[in-house]
């Protein structure tokens, strides 16, 4: 689950981590009231989206006098940002942040991550602030620093020593970066995080230092233990067909092809969609219906699936195993007799009962394409839509 | 022979009268599973499906000598449950549960290592579906007829997909020493080479496949040790040659976030280490065939 750049600093901002002072705002009289509020002279007003290189994207402005201030909030707000971690679809900004601007020395780099191979939280750090990591580590690999941490003791103090020799701060500054980064560990263990960014993170010509952007990602696996993060959701930025899947337990990825998929289990999805692939189709989704497929999960998974207006055929792929096929084979009647599906729609069986579930299908004399293999169902599929296409071109 | 586990295995089920470990219970018992009781805590002393249970894990091993142990605990309180199997002695555990939080995952990995090597406890899954030495023996949540008993080593990340592999196998008459599963997650309990240092040292396993999917580099991992350890042949497939970056397909380990994570980079990493790639989910039966047939003659 990822969270809003403000609401990652005011996390962070418990754990000690100094940020800029800033404030929310929905309108452009509430942005100029809120930089009137912080005082000073210049501000940035922040579109707040679920996505990195929002100034890139024209998300950020700076502003040294009030109006420009409101006019810079009645430009973001509503706005379409399009940035290359949003795709070419975008993300609609509803809220801003505005923020005291700061006199920037330099610009650091830093990052905790869930470290996969290690099994551990690897802190990267680096002195190229600003930069996205992936341009840093193909432009600057030897500017990047990792240092391991041991999750039976946390982040030892000399290693916070170690980061910040690393980043060349002077000595006034290493006590302010040890704090920072034990309070960063803290917030990331205590609260399940599985990715904490900071980038930039500005030493400022008095010395001081100051999170300028926040970026937090956190384990879906650990929300039921954090009630007050999970609060932070903010739908408005995900997926809406994925955000519908999600709340109904179901496992949902939008992709740009015509073929809809509804399968058990995450790998056999997978599976599909690449079979698929190779027969010359291209999926639609990645669906996942889980275990327990009840009929009325696939009723649903249908809707799902049909709600994209893109699809124009639906292959189900199913390896049952507890579940029996038959039990699956109903389900699949169930829904075709409660939705209107006007698409060819193309079943596989496989696994328990495999026979009395091809037979349900073939009693229920409904248009349903069985197919035996996952090459023959792929194939069907690919062909049905090949099809489709030539009868909306007239070509039958 | 098979790894892991054998007819002869004593099993205890963690969580074993709630409703989804009474189900897999008894479908474990019907395969021919040596089940030998359970733990619920505060249940002890009680019988559940006319075996015993136990409060606790030292417990129930103390009175029955069981040395596997399988895991139907809520998320969680799962984490939990690993490391008191592994506290108990228990040496072979699998845990289905999904859902574990990522740190308590690392939590156990570190407690386990207070164990040395060669008595640490080896931990399959979590969110994975198990492991079956077909007509021996069956840990898990599996259907065990698609299995046919015989000569190949399965380790796979999904559940589903390696039904599909053994499927295909068992209608070409192709059977299975043991089946693996390694489960779904970020952090697993152990990794495709784990498994298959155990498949080389098994006379009974002639060939493995290793199934595996975007995110991680374990599958990579595996190749390189397989390219200078392993004698017997190794087919592997990789699921997810069309998921985008940055999404998660279903299993909380199954996302591309940075270089060799895609299934691109790794299937041309399993080819640079001499394995033989499975061309689509719908050839694992033919593939293998293909590297049995081309395997000499076993000698006596």
């Amino acid at each position: 689950m990822n969270i809003h750049e403000y609401q990652a600093k005011a996390l962070l901002a418990e754990y000690g981590v100094p940020i800029p002072i800033g404030n929310l705002a929905y309108s452009p009289e509430q942005a100029t009231y809120r930089a009137i509020e912080i005082g000073g002279d210049s501000w940035l007003v922040k579109a707040q989206v679920h996505s990195g290189a929002r100034g890139k994207a024209g998300g950020i402005k700076f502003c040294s006098k009030y109006d420009e201030v409101g006019k810079a909030a009645d430009e973001l707000l509503g706005a379409k940002l399009v940035t290359h971690q949003t795709g070419p679809e975008g993300k609609i900004c509803y809220r801003l942040y505005v923020e005291a601007a700061c006199n920037i020395e330099r610009e650091l780099y830093l990052a905790f991550v869930l470290d996969r191979a290690r099994e551990c939280i690897t802190v990267i750090a680096s002195v190229e602030g600003g930069m996205d990591i992936e341009t840093l580590a193909e432009q600057r690999p030897e500017s990047i620093f990792r240092f391991e941490v041991e999750p039976a003791v946390g982040l030892q103090t000399f290693q916070t020593r170690e980061i910040a020799f690393a980043l060349g701060l002077d000595k006034n500054q290493i006590r302010q970066m040890s704090q920072l980064l034990l309070g960063c560990y803290q917030a990331m263990t205590e609260l399940d995080s599985s990715m904490l960014e900071i980038n930039p993170l500005a030493v400022t010509k008095e010395g001081q230092l100051q999170a300028l952007d926040a970026k937090m990602e956190f384990d879906d696996n650990a929300l039921f233990r954090h009630p007050r993060v999970s609060e932070l959701r903010d739908k408005s930025q995900e997926e809406v067909r994925e955000m519908r899947a999600y709340d109904r337990g179901l496992s949902y990825v939008g992709l740009d092809g015509n073929i809809g998929c509804i399968i058990n289990g995450a790998g056999l999805a997978m599976a599909t969609m690449d079979m698929i692939n190779y027969a010359g189709g291209a999926p639609a989704n990645f669906l996942d219906i889980g275990g327990g497929a009840s009929p009325e999960r696939v009723v649903k998974a249908f809707q799902l699936v049909l709600s994209d207006e893109s699809v124009e055929a639906i292959l189900v792929n199913i390896f049952a195993g507890i579940n029996r096929c038959d039990w699956i084979a109903e389900g699949v009647v169930l829904a075709m007799q409660k939705i209107d599906i006007k698409v060819p729609l193309i079943v596989r069986l496989s696994g328990t009962n495999v026979e009395k579930g091809r037979q349900v299908i073939l009693d229920s004399g409904l248009p349903i394409i069985l197919a035996d293999s996952l090459f023959e169902a792929a194939e069907k599929s690919v062909n049905q839509c090949n099809k489709q296409t030539k009868i909306a071109k007239g070509e039958s | 022979m098979s790894i892991h586990i054998n007819e002869h295995t004593k099993i205890l089920i963690q969580g074993f009268t709630g409703k989804i470990g009474t189900f897999h219970a008894q479908e474990m018992i019907q395969y021919g599973a040596n089940v030998v009781g359970g733990v619920t805590p505060g249940k002890g002393g009680s019988t559940h499906l006319g075996l015993p249970v136990y409060n606790s894990m030292k417990d129930a091993v103390k009175h029955t000598g069981a040395t596997a142990s399988i895991i139907f605990v809520p998320p969680p309180f799962a984490a939990d449950s690993i490391m008191e199997a592994a506290d108990a002695g228990i040496s072979f555990c699998v845990n289905i549960t999904d859902g574990i939080p990522t740190l308590d995952m690392i939590t156990v990995k570190r407690y386990m290592r207070r164990y040395k090597k060669n008595q640490r406890m080896v931990l399959t899954g979590p969110n994975c579906a198990g492991t079956i030495s077909p007509g021996k023996s069956m840990m898990g949540i599996m259907p065990g007829h698609i299995y046919l008993p015989g000569n190949v080593g399965i380790i796979g990340r999904s559940g589903t997909l390696g039904y599909e592999a053994a499927s295909q196998m068992k209608s070409l008459g192709i059977g299975v020493s043991t089946s693996v599963g390694i489960g779904g997650d970020v952090v697993n309990g152990s990794s495709f080479k784990d498994h298959l240092e155990f498949f080389e040292q098994d006379p009974n396993t002639h060939a493995v496949i290793i199934i595996g999917e975007i995110g991680g580099s374990q599958e990579v991992k595996a190749a390189l040790w397989a390219k200078d350890n392993m004698t017997k042949p190794l087919v592997g497939y990789i699921a997810g040659l069309t998921a985008p970056k940055g999404k998660r397909m279903g299993h909380a380990g199954a996302i591309i976030n940075t270089v060799g994570e895609s299934a691109v980079e790794k299937v041309a990493a399993l080819k640079a280490c001499g394995v033989t790639v499975v061309p689509h989910p719908s050839a694992f039966g033919t593939t293998m065939q293909e590297v049995l047939n081309n395997m000499p003659p076993l000698t006596p």
